[in-house]
């Protein structure tokens, strides 16, 4: 072993960082304030702005920490393992965290919904409200009194269809940069990773426009019952997936046109392709299960 | 101090001083400390509420707490004990065992590691409030829910149920960072030589922890966070007048909770498995069965949830199932059990305390096993549930399973990470002090279960008082029985016989034995280079 370099053979320990302990402070913040906040508490909004105030700060100050140890070198092979590891490992608990909303919606449709309106030896329905019919999507909720009824369901053509189109693209020109990255074309990276980011604001500033049709002109609200639950939890948590997904890739395409990345180093972007797919992925799942059938 | 001094200029070779060595820390060994030392608090914190839950019940009706002051005492019990008692504890022992078993310098991601850590602080913060805020006028009901925190109930209480849900988020931020952090630890870590089937049990045994948290926790968080949306912004996820249905929740927890339990459970067994070939002088028997046994265990504790739900009226075929589900889990565990009865037969034992802890857990973690596989019969659950004998059943799960192994963790390691022996003859009395009052708090309430008392109720028929009254005066002798754990380990840190690298005789049978290399206390630094495995 005494023939390895030290660089490549010793594993990068950093020394005791502030960053870990502000970051707690900062999610402290932020949670302890929405819950004051949701309780009408009047600290509650300005412990959140600290909180997170300080997260932002956090994440200038703990990647910054992080770009500059790779951009010295501090990191081996075995370094960049563990963060492709790690990377891997946390998307996998975002897969579950979809799962749980897919599931969800699943039961609802499937389970729960087809009982209420009457199927199967355990219906209930006859007991609580008579008369309620399931359909998919439930315009007619089995009591009205704290909700409000749709107006009309969302469809899966117009701004879902182009949404579909312009997330994989996205993926697309994503691939296209790394393969830019690959054969250390600094221009091909940079202007798929723009393209990139360009469409991913497109679908955020799309889908924000969508939730403002379907609150003003559709009467789908997070009160309208099931349906405008499950849509509203599935695709706001897509939504702010991808919101972070751009900010990532914002940060990588400052990266690139610095120069950080090379051939072989060059994780940060790796991690944030994954991401990126990932939310791809979900948001098929999406299109599928909650704007088609 | 003989840490070595070494290598390139980013790198000192002194500790870190003052606050700063623990606020800032990334290392290993002091982030292990760390949290064993946060668990012991909440065990005395989450001990004293069990107090008084206890002394509550010594009398029929009402003497110390109001109803809802009792149930919200009975939620915070069981979320201090698991998310920040046993999980905390095993976590430790994680971060300072797992490093120097596999050979590693430290965690894969030793920044990340410290803030999984200081989470938990933030969120016992959080959790402890959610419990005091109902002295504030205006808050509303106290969390009068129970750990699982069902809905519709959880939806009606007041402020303080916000306060545990963002607890919650904190707590599995925490337990997901830790775990990315102990797997990729695991994969990639390892000194050259040290293959995964030479790992000892307990690097295995949080390899799989580890995979069930990554996979469950993000699932309670979806399940806590549709409830907060319940509660304040207008979805109807669990209630069926809006379309919704509160068994959905129950089926979100316990997709969650019932892996929890192999959560707390699979680091106790990788203790076992350490701590029996030791003390038999013998090398464990069915190694890799054992490890096949946990991913066997690791796979259908995923599928096996719904058992705590047999009396909400799901289909027959679905209740079925569940309950052929569950009555298999006691094949793996019932081999396990075997495994380590066979490593103990023909050796040469001797009974140190961790030994002692080990051996009462083969008979009382089996006796909860029996109890488990009544209750996993759906005929006979539909009698037993919500009463105490399910009380007494996870409380022998749990208190053997989990909290037992971790002491005969503390005991077989304090040597090795304090540099001193602890007392011997304080230790036996203690074990004998824990498991006696153990059994005289817990299993007169297999009784009042089966006569039909009911949980979470602050009151109970007179019929049940002598039950209740035996229950008490060994919780009372329980609880004390750990400040005599504490005396031990205060005594054991500030001085006593010297350990030497190797204090246990049998220490390194049947296991590379990396840790035992080191000196005790090791170094700073574990290793500079890696060691390597023959």
């Amino acid at each position: 072993m005494s023939t390895n370099t030290t660089a490549e053979q010793d594993y990068f320990i950093p020394e005791p960082s502030r960053w870990p302990a502000v970051g707690v402070a900062g999610l402290f913040f932020t949670v302890l304030g929405f819950a004051l906040w949701m309780n009408g508490v009047g600290f509650g909004p300005y412990s959140t702005m600290i909180g997170g105030a300080i997260l932002i700060y956090l994440l200038f100050g703990w990647f910054g920490d992080v770009i500059d140890e790779s951009l010295t070198n501090k990191y081996n092979s075995g370094v960049d393992r563990s963060f492709r590891q790690g990377m891997f490992w946390f998307i996998t608990s975002e897969v579950f965290f979809f799962i749980t909303f897919f599931a969800c919606l699943y039961y609802f449709r499937n389970i729960s919904l087809p009982s209420l309106g009457g199927e199967g030896h355990l219906a209930t329905s006859n007991i609580l409200w008579e008369g309620f019919k399931y359909s998919w999507p439930v315009v007619n909720l089995p009591d009205v009194t704290n909700y409000t009824q749709i107006i009309e369901p969302m469809g899966p053509g117009g701004i879902p269809a182009y949404n579909t189109i312009i997330l994989l693209t996205s993926g697309v020109t994503l691939t296209w940069a790394h393969w830019g990255l690959k054969k250390e074309s600094q221009s091909q990276l940079v202007i798929g990773l723009a393209m990139t980011v360009a469409l991913g604001l497109f679908f955020i500033a799309l889908q924000a426009y969508e939730y403002f049709h379907a609150y003003t002109e559709l009467g789908l609200t997070l009160n309208s019952g099931i349906y405008g639950s499950t849509f509203y939890m599935l695709t706001g948590f897509h939504g702010f997936h991808v919101t972070l997904g751009t900010v990532m890739l914002i940060v990588i395409l400052i990266r690139s046109a610095k120069g950080h990345f090379s051939e072989e180093n060059h994780f940060a972007f790796e991690g944030v392709a994954w991401y990126w797919h990932f939310v791809d992925v979900v948001w098929l799942g999406l299109y599928v299960f909650v704007y088609w059938l | 101090m003989n840490a070595v001094i070494h290598e390139t200029d980013h790198h000192h070779d002194h500790k870190p001083t003052g606050y700063k060595r623990w606020l800032y820390s990334t290392n290993h060994k002091d982030i292990g400390t760390m949290y064993l030392v946060f668990a012991l608090v909440m065990l005395f914190i989450g001990g004293a509420m069990a107090m008084l839950i206890r002394a509550e019940l010594y009398m029929p009706g009402l003497q110390i707490v109001n109803p809802d002051l009792y149930n919200n005492l009975v939620t915070d019990h069981a979320l201090i004990m698991i998310f920040g008692m046993v999980m905390p504890a095993a976590a430790g022992m994680a971060n300072w065992m797992i490093p120097m078993m596999i050979g590693a310098p430290d965690m894969a991601l030793p920044r990340m590691n410290n803030m999984s850590f200081w989470l938990l602080p933030a969120a016992a913060i959080l959790l402890l409030s959610s419990l005091l805020v109902q002295f504030i006028p205006g808050t509303g009901v106290p969390v009068n829910t129970g750990w699982t925190i069902y809905p519709p109930l959880s939806v009606q209480v007041g402020m303080g149920m916000d306060l545990l849900i963002f607890s919650v988020h904190l707590l599995g931020i925490s337990s997901i960072m830790a775990s990315i952090n102990i797997v990729t630890t695991i994969l990639n870590m390892r000194a050259p030589g040290m293959t995964m089937m030479k790992m000892p049990l307990f690097v295995w045994s949080w390899f799989f922890t580890g995979l069930l948290l990554i996979i469950v926790m993000p699932v309670l968080a979806g399940g806590v966070t549709m409830l907060l949306f319940d509660r304040h912004f207008g979805t109807s996820f669990f209630d069926a007048a809006g379309g919704g249905d509160p068994i959905l929740f129950q089926h979100l927890f316990w997709f969650f909770g019932h892996p929890e339990v192999y959560v707390l459970l699979l680091p106790s067994i990788g203790v076992l498995g350490l701590v029996i070939p030791t003390f038999s002088r013998k090398p464990l028997f069915g190694y890799k069965p054992l490890v096949y046994f946990m991913g066997f265990l690791f796979a259908l504790g995923l599928v096996v949830w719904a058992h705590h739900q047999y009396t909400v009226g799901m289909s027959l075929a679905v209740t079925t199932y569940f309950m052929i589900g569950t009555i298999l889990i006691s094949i793996p565990i019932g081999l396990m059990i075997f495994n380590f009865i066979f490593t103990m037969w023909r050796g040469s034992i001797t009974f140190e305390t961790p030994m002692l802890f080990a051996i009462a857990i083969i008979l009382m973690f089996s006796f909860a096993g029996v109890t488990g596989v009544m209750l996993a019969v759906v005929p006979a659950d539909l009698q037993y549930h919500d009463t105490y004998f399910v009380v007494a059943h996870f409380h022998y799960a749990l208190i053997p399973g989990a909290v037992f192994g971790l002491y005969a963790g503390v005991f077989y390691w304090l040597p090795k990470w304090t540099g001193h022996m602890y007392d011997e003859k304080l230790g036996k009395i203690f074990f004998w002090w824990t498991t006696l009052s153990f059994n005289l708090t817990f299993f007169p309430q297999h009784f009042s279960g089966l006569a039909g008392m009911p949980r979470r109720i602050v009151d109970y028929n007179i019929q049940y008082i002598e039950f209740n009254q035996v229950s008490s005066i060994g919780a009372f002798a329980f609880g004390l029985s750990h400040l005599l754990f504490l005396y031990i380990i205060i005594q054991t840190v500030r001085g006593g016989k010297e350990a030497g690298a190797k204090p246990w005789e049998g220490a390194q049978i049947g296991t590379p034995g990396l840790e035992w290399s080191l000196p005790s206390p090791p170094p700073f630094h574990s290793y500079t280079t890696p060691p390597e495995v023959k």
